[in-house]
Order: C-alpha cells, then sequence, then structure tokens
C-alpha cells in the first residue's frame, strides 16, 4: 500500500498540490434479505480502489479509480490537479487547513465473532427461525427480515506523513412484520425498521435475539389493523429509544454539521438554524436536562473509529451541554473559520467520494434517577410512541414531523391501548426546551442507522446515536385529518 | 451497440459468465456497470467541491436448480472473476430453493437507444464544467444573490449476458445543472436542467430563473397552515411521480398488496396521464433493464385510469405475463420500479395555471418528503426556494416555507389543470419528464421560520 500512496501524493505534489491525501479502501459486504419464510436473496460484495483529494493554490480536486497500479495512480493525481485547477477558476476564498498532528497508527473494531468467519448456513437459519416465527402469525401480509455485515480496510496517508491503517467492522439485522387489510398497512419491526446496526462482530446479531421478539411483535402489527386512529392534539409523550435516536439524528446531528451552517450542502440537503452567532451566546437548544455529544471512542458505535477520512483523531465533543448549544461536528478546512480544532468528523463513503463533515455517535446522555419505566409511571396521561416509520424536517432543520409504527396510550401511570399511525410535529428546539425527563443508564443503548444521505454524488454514512428514552410536554401529535 | 465502453463491458460480462458456468451451475447472468462520472459543486458562489471517479462492477447471479446466490466486485482480472463466480455459486449452494424462480429471462430485442448517448457528455471536461458554473455565479452576481449547486456528467455502461444467450449492452450519458440561489433577504430561488446532451444545458438561463426566484421571494410572510388550491411547477411533480413510482406503479407492491393500483380504477383526474418509456428521447432513455430485457412502454395512468405496472422478470412470472423490462440489479427484495417516467402535456401556459388560482400557492419545489401511510400514498414534506400566495389570478408576495401531509392519489384526483411545457428532471428514480399542474387542493399541516 505504501508504495502506491507514496506514488499518488508524489506525483500530486510536484505537479503543484500544496497539500494531498490518499486513501485506498477494499469494502466487502454481506448481505442476507427473507421475505415470508423465504430467502429472497443473498448477496456478497467487494469494491476496492483509491482516491486522491488535492489543494492547489487553495482550490480543491479530487479524483479516483477502482485500478490499483502505479501509472493509474499518476493518471489520478494529475486528473485531481487538473480538477483542482479548473475549480480555481470560480474560487473567492482560498481553503485553509488547521494544524494537526501527523497521525501514526492502526486501529480495529473489536470483534468478538467475527461475522464474516459465521458459517453463512447458521446466519441464514437464525434469520429464518425470527422471520418464519413473525410470518407465522395469523394475519400477517408478509414478513422482511434482513442481515448485513460490512468490513472496510482503509489505508490513509497525507503529504504531512500521516499514515494510518484501520479495519472498520459493522453488522446489523432486523425483523419485520406487516398486516395489511383494505387500504390499511400496518408495521411493526425490531430493534428498527431499518435495523439494528453497531460496530461489533456476530456476537451483536446474538445478542438481539430476534426470534424471541418475533411474534410478539407480529401480533402487535395485526392488533394495529383494528386499532383507533391516534388522535390528534396537545400531548406528552414518550418517545422510546426506537425513535428518539431519529429525532436526535435529524434535529441536533445534522444542523451540528459545521459545513451546512456555512452552506456547503445548501443547494441538496440544505443548511442549519445552528449559526454561529449562537455558539457562545448561551442559545438554549434544550432544557437543561439535555446533553448531547459527539464521540466517535463510544463503544459499538457505528461512528467509531481510530481516525477521521483527513487523519483527525477521534474525540468526544459536547454539541448540547445542560441544553446550551456547545459546539459543531467539524474538519480541519471549517473548524478554523470559528476559531476551533477539527472535531474529527470527516468521513467518505468508500474510496470513490470525499470526506464530508458526518455524524460520528450521536449520543443523548442518560440521566441518574428514572428509569425509562419511571418515567411512564409517573406520566398521567400521555402517548408512548415507539419504532421509526417516516421521518422529515425542514431545509434548516427546524420544523420536523416524525411517524411512529405505535403509540401506546399512558393513563394513571400505565401503557394500555395501541393506537395506530401516530405523527408528531414540531419545531427542533421548542420541542427540545419541552422535554422534562430523560432516562437513566437502563434504557441507554447504542442504536444507529446505515443510511444517512448527504452529499453530492450521494454519500450514504454510517452513523451511531446511544440514547436513552425521554419526555416531552405539550406537543403536537396528529395532523387534524386522516 | 453503440460504442467502445459497451463492447468490453460485454467482454467482461461474457468472461464473468464463463468463469460461472465453468463451476456447474444451472444458470448464470452477468451484469456488468461501469461508470465515469463527475461533479462539480459550488456554494457561497464559488466551487468548493470537485470530483470524478471511474468504476466497474461486475454482478454475477447465478442458479443451482432453483437456489440462487449473487455476487458483485470490482476486480475484472480472471483471478478475481474466479474468486466471484466461487462466492456466488458458494451463496447458491446453501440457500433454499425458490419454489417460484422462473429462471433467468430469455433474449429479447434489446439495444441501446441512440438519442441516450451524447459524445459531448462523455467527454465533458472539468473546465467545461466550470465554465458553466462560472456563468450560473455571474447570474447570481448580477441579482445581487448568492449561488449553490452542481453541475455532473457521466457515463454509465451496462452489460448483460446470461446463460440463455441474453448478450446486449450500451452507454448512456446524462447531465444535470442545478442550482439554489440565496438572497441576503431570506429569499430562495431553485432551478434545474437534466439531459443526455451536456451541451443542451443553458447554465445562463438556469442561473437567471434562480436569482430571480430568489429575489422575488425575499421578505417572505408567514400564513396559517391549511387548505389551499394550488399550482406545483415541475420540480415539484417530480415529487409526485416519483413517490408513486415507489409505493405503487410496481408489481411487486400490487403482488404484496401494499400498492394503490387497481388495473381499472380511477385514481386521477382525466387529465393525468403517465407512463413510463424508456425510448422517449424528451427524457432519459434506456433501452434495456438490468436483466438484459428490452424496455416496453407501460401505461401507468390514462387519463385518470390505472392501466398497468412495471414487471421484471420474476414479478412477470408470477403474473404469468411479460416482464416489460424494469428489473434492478440482483438481489432486488424492492422489485421493479419505473425509471423512465413521463407525464402527458396539457393545454395550458404557466399563466394560465397561476390564473385560474382564486386564492391559493404557487409551489416551487419540495423538500425531504416521505410516506406517512403508503398505501394511501400519504407523504408529507416541506416547501422549499420559492413559495408564493396568489390571490386573483396573480402573484401577490412569497410565504414562508409550509409542511404539507398529503395523500398523492387525492393531488391526482383533484388535478384540475396541466401545463403544456414539460421539462425534463432527474427524480431519484431516474430521468423523468414532468409539467406544471394545478390541483384543487392541497393541505398543508404546519410552518416553519423561513
Amino acid at each position: 500500500m505504501r508504495d502506491l500512496t507514496e506514488r499518488a501524493l508524489d506525483t500530486a505534489a510536484s505537479l503543484g498540490a500544496r497539500y494531498a491525501d490518499v486513501r485506498i479502501v477494499r469494502r466487502h459486504e454481506e448481505s442476507i434479505a427473507i421475505k415470508t419464510g423465504r430467502v429472497e436473496g443473498v448477496a456478497s460484495n467487494e469494491t476496492e480502489g483509491f482516491g486522491i483529494r488535492v489543494l492547489v493554490d487553495g482550490a480543491w480536486g479530487f479524483a479516483s479509480s477502482h485500478i490499483l497500479t502505479g501509472t493509474e495512480a499518476d493518471r489520478v493525481a494529475g486528473e485531481a490537479v487538473r480538477i483542482a485547477r479548473a475549480s480555481a477558476t470560480a474560487l473567492r476564498e482560498p481553503a485553509v487547513l488547521d494544524d494537526r498532528p501527523p497521525a501514526y497508527g492502526r486501529y480495529e473494531t473489536p470483534v468478538d465473532e467475527d461475522p464474516f468467519d459465521v458459517p453463512l448456513e447458521t446466519k441464514i437459519a437464525d434469520l429464518l427461525a425470527a422471520d418464519q416465527a413473525a410470518s407465522a402469525v395469523k394475519g400477517i401480509a408478509f414478513t422482511e427480515s434482513m442481515y448485513a455485515a460490512q468490513r472496510e480496510w482503509k489505508t490513509f496517508a497525507a503529504t504531512d506523513g500521516s499514515f494510518t491503517e484501520q479495519t472498520i467492522t459493522h453488522v446489523g439485522s432486523a425483523v419485520e412484520a406487516n398486516a395489511v387489510e383494505g387500504d390499511e398497512h400496518q408495521r411493526r419491526s425490531y430493534p428498527d425498521s431499518g435495523g439494528g446496526w453497531q460496530a461489533a462482530g456476530y456476537e451483536y446479531i446474538r445478542s438481539l435475539d430476534l426470534a424471541a421478539r418475533a411474534e410478539p411483535l407480529a401480533d402487535e402489527a395485526v392488533e394495529l389493523l383494528t386499532a383507533p386512529q391516534c388522535p390528534s392534539g396537545r400531548f406528552t409523550i414518550i418517545l422510546d429509544p426506537s425513535q428518539l435516536y431519529l429525532q436526535v439524528h435529524e434535529s441536533c446531528g445534522h444542523p451540528t454539521e459545521l459545513d451546512r451552517v456555512f452552506g456547503t450542502e445548501a443547494s441538496y440537503a440544505g443548511t442549519s438554524f445552528l449559526t454561529t452567532d449562537k455558539l457562545g451566546s448561551g442559545f438554549r437548544y434544550g432544557s437543561e436536562l439535555v446533553t448531547i455529544v459527539a464521540d466517535a471512542t463510544a463503544s459499538g458505535g457505528m461512528g467509531t473509529f481510530g481516525w477521521d477520512d483527513e487523519g483527525v483523531a477521534a474525540q468526544a465533543v459536547p454539541l448540547v451541554q445542560d441544553g446550551i448549544f456547545a459546539g459543531y461536528l467539524s474538519s480541519r478546512e471549517t473548524a478554523p473559520r470559528i476559531g476551533r480544532s477539527s472535531s474529527g468528523a470527516m468521513r467518505a463513503d468508500g474510496w470513490n467520494r470525499i470526506p464530508l463533515i458526518r455524524m460520528t455517535n450521536i449520543n443523548l446522555l442518560p440521566r441518574p434517577g428514572m428509569s425509562l419505566d419511571d418515567i411512564v409511571a409517573d406520566t398521567d396521561d400521555g402517548l408512548y410512541l415507539a419504532s421509526n416509520r417516516s421521518w422529515s424536517i425542514d431545509d434548516r432543520r427546524l420544523n420536523f414531523q416524525f411517524a411512529t409504527e405505535v403509540a401506546y396510550e399512558i393513563k394513571g401511570g400505565k401503557k394500555g391501548r395501541l393506537f395506530k399511525n401516530p405523527t408528531y410535529t414540531g419545531i427542533t428546539y421548542e420541542f427540545w426546551r419541552s422535554c422534562d425527563a430523560v432516562g437513566d443508564e437502563r434504557s441507554y443503548v447504542m442504536l444507529g442507522t446505515p443510511n444517512c444521505g448527504k452529499g453530492e454524488p450521494s454519500q450514504t454514512g454510517h452513523v451511531g446515536h446511544a440514547v436513552p428514552g425521554a419526555r416531552f410536554r405539550d406537543v403536537q401529535v396528529g395532523v387534524g385529518k386522516w | 451497440m453503440n460504442d467502445d465502453r459497451a463492447r468490453d463491458a460485454l467482454d467482461l460480462a461474457e468472461r464473468a459468465l464463463d468463469a460461472a458456468m465453468q463451476g456447474g451451475v444451472t444458470e448464470a447472468e452477468a451484469l456488468v456497470i461501469a461508470e465515469d462520472e463527475a461533479l462539480t459543486r459550488f456554494a457561497n458562489s464559488q466551487i468548493h467541491q470537485n470530483v470524478a471517479e471511474i468504476d466497474v462492477t461486475v454482478n454475477l447471479r447465478v442458479a443451482i436448480g432453483k437456489r440462487v446466490g449473487v455476487a458483485s466486485s470490482g476486480r475484472t482480472d480472471a483471478e478475481g472473476l474466479r474468486r466471484l463466480a466461487e462466492n456466488a455459486t458458494a451463496i447458491a449452494r446453501v440457500v433454499e430453493e425458490l419454489e417460484d424462480w422462473a429462471g433467468l429471462p430469455g433474449p429479447t430485442p434489446a439495444a441501446p437507444v441512440a438519442a441516450g448517448f451524447a459524445q459531448s457528455t462523455a467527454a465533458a471536461s472539468p473546465e467545461l464544467r466550470a465554465d458553466a458554473v462560472r456563468q450560473v455565479i455571474s447570474a447570481a452576481d448580477d441579482a445581487g444573490v448568492t449561488a449553490y449547486g452542481s453541475f455532473s456528467s457521466g457515463t454509465e455502461t451496462a452489460a448483460v449476458a446470461n446463460s440463455l444467450g441474453v448478450r446486449v449492452g450500451g452507454t448512456r450519458t446524462i447531465a444535470q445543472l442545478l442550482t439554489v440561489s440565496m438572497g441576503p433577504d431570506g429569499g430562495s430561488g431553485y432551478a434545474e436542467q437534466a439531459a443526455v446532451d451536456v451541451d443542451a444545458i443553458d447554465a445562463t438561463a438556469i442561473g437567471r430563473e434562480a436569482a430571480g426566484k430568489a429575489r422575488a421571494t425575499a421578505n417572505a410572510v408567514s400564513l396559517d397552515a391549511g387548505d389551499y388550491p394550488v399550482v406545483l411547477e415541475e420540480y415539484a411533480v417530480v415529487d409526485l411521480l416519483d413517490m408513486l413510482g415507489y409505493l405503487g406503479f410496481s408489481a411487486l407492491a400490487v403482488q404484496e398488496e401494499r400498492s394503490f393500483v387497481e388495473i381499472g380504477k380511477r385514481i386521477g383526474s382525466d387529465l393525468v396521464t403517465i407512463i413510463d418509456d424508456g425510448q422517449d428521447p424528451a427524457g432519459i432513455p434506456m433501452g434495456f433493464d438490468y436483466e438484459g430485457v428490452a424496455k416496453r412502454r407501460v401505461d401507468l395512468l390514462d387519463r385518470g385510469i390505472c392501466r398497468g405496472v412495471v414487471y421484471d422478470s420474476q414479478t412477470a412470472a408470477r403474473d404469468d405475463v411479460a416482464s416489460t423490462g424494469h428489473g434492478l440489479p440482483a438481489p432486488n427484495p424492492w422489485g421493479p420500479f419505473p425509471l423512465n417516467m413521463v407525464m402527458a402535456a396539457g393545454d395550458q401556459s404557466r399563466d394560465d395555471l397561476i390564473g385560474g388560482l382564486d386564492r391559493g400557492l404557487l409551489v416551487t419545489r419540495f423538500h425531504y418528503t416521505n410516506p406517512v401511510h403508503p398505501k394511501l400514498a400519504i407523504i408529507t414534506g416541506m416547501t422549499r426556494d420559492g413559495t408564493f400566495l396568489v390571490e386573483g389570478g396573480r402573484i401577490v408576495g412569497p410565504v414562508k416555507n409550509l409542511r404539507f401531509t398529503q395523500s398523492y392519489l387525492d393531488a391526482l384526483a383533484c388535478t384540475v389543470g396541466v401545463a403544456r411545457e414539460r421539462r425534463t428532471l432527474r427524480g431519484f428514480l431516474g430521468g423523468v419528464v414532468v409539467p406544471a399542474i394545478r390541483l384543487e387542493a392541497w393541505t398543508f399541516t404546519g410552518t416553519t421560520e423561513h
């Protein structure tokens, strides 16, 4: 690898790059898809290539190729420099990078049971058992179950002498039961519709115990077909971790991305209401119970690594501290503009994409005192919402609307009947300010999403979210019709 | 076959097929997708990201009887193809039989569409893209606003070889320029153009359209949520077609009873006709699917009546019909999708559509839409980059963005005006050709601060 990285960097420098970095990435993925008790697809994918990012006269260029030869490294480096020179023809503020010590070393995701060593037959049988337990329930129209594993070997080198090697392993699995009758289509999933995902080995899949969860899950999907429509109005709501993690993702993770704040995602995903004048001003993002960190060192999180994709060491940084907006996800280029150092959040989706500011593990920290059950018991009248079904948020990350798979009525501190088709909506900071209870360690769980979209050309990120459950007051539920 | 890229890709597919058949499988299909793509991105009226890539993927599907395995790889040498065949075969050996496995599709009159390729796009340089971006920025500068956006160009070569004799390959090109202009008083405007031929992209016109709208949306005022008649510009109509294609116009969605489609049922007004046509040169043509099957025109909605859905080989076999050529790369649990939707033009001008609003809203585009109730196609999302109040048939002024929660089926049913002009745009399911439309009602359910 060193031969190729050195050649690429030397060529780029000789052609005029003031800074260059190169990543060689090999990715192996394996997936199993089961639908209604039958194995619909088992697939294996391998991809390998390299990408060179160069800075020439303050302008960026990037080129990539799947052909791993010295000659191709020269061509791609030359192409990257040519692209940077084209960028320079429409440049107003040259890019400047912060200083960071050169990065050296190796990192590997801790794995107890290598998912790629577990026999395929075993993995299929485990998933099939869960899927069949769900599909056997009377009234279930179809079930969908998935398993996936991804391992990435990544070598990073830069003209400042940095050289790191990392092996990152992620696994995920889920079972989903669907009941359909007339125009009604109800779904229940575990641990999440997109799958429970962690940076871990097959031991995580075993810990999910999907087979044991499948039947009650399917029963609930069928029950939802005849459940009453979730009422509309102002309610106290409790969010289960299976929904709260996505609330954190959309309304805290994305708006704290500093590239969005500076407008570089404006034409696609949008910008952010968390403008830089709010940093250090005491802007109240949430109630004093709300502390959110970006922690690239958290155990099991899909945003955990040794170094980000520009060689900045993994770290934990506060985004919201006791309700006050405290920091951003940032890069070597954006952080100096607010007088800070990179938070180490530059991540690329493979060899053929540039690193962008991405979430690492955006975690809502638990508060000692109340378990999630205690919070329910402490609630006289409200709704308990679980498992995301739909999400949408405006281009500054203010107005959001989420749908969950199920709502449970809470009366007198007890969870009762089910409601179907629940939605809730609000304005981000108003919503987080209404948080009056955050669960303790007992409901704190690491979840995450493997499909966080950002950038052009599009990139799909794997990000982690550790959250407990939490309660919010006076939230608009439903839209008053249908 | 229209070029050397396609010949090389088909040769690679045949070598992968040979490697698979040597492993003793019953059937095999090799799909090669080779991409040569570049994208220049700009923000704050300067280029800030500028990328290029070349990539190739060999996707191998093998069957041993009714046991099917799929593997894919970027390695194209003999050893890489041998390993790929081993992986796919190993999977096929351990999975259970698919009882209704219909086998791979046989040959059809599949060929690339000549109108789907432009040498100018294949040869587009970073300098060409930068030049176009400077034109957009110049238009923004002239209007006193700031430009954001991207300009992409590239080729996708697909080739399919299978053990039943399918041999087809071709290269498509696509270029897309999109821009958001943002003004100092909160104004925001959007414009976009997609084309097979990069030379057809009019960067100055796109820049001026977005910049003009950014000026026109300055100092927007709040409007209460509620039901309003609307005119949806083409950029918003794309989302209707994309969502309906994703949720309902697929044979698999019908077979799984999660689609709104019932053949012969009326779901739209007489003014709504939607087809999928990979041959239409007005769109982004595609002659064959990722199973190597020739694409057929499919009438999805004819004057509001459900007429058909799209099929791949497996869903077609279940309904005992022929594939319409809408298969995606295997494994594909999502089913076939319409990748070339075209909505029929109407007879009204844009001014006619707006003039028909007594009190309503003109909506430029939607943002972050997502299904809330898939079977009823109830979608939530936000307006963005240009929302205007219209009274007495005239634009009164800009309003702040609104959230909607709206059945797209109800939207089709209350379509009362369709523009005669159409745009070629790029949706998430592929190239689309769409007009602006006027609807009697649209349900806005929330507001925001900008």
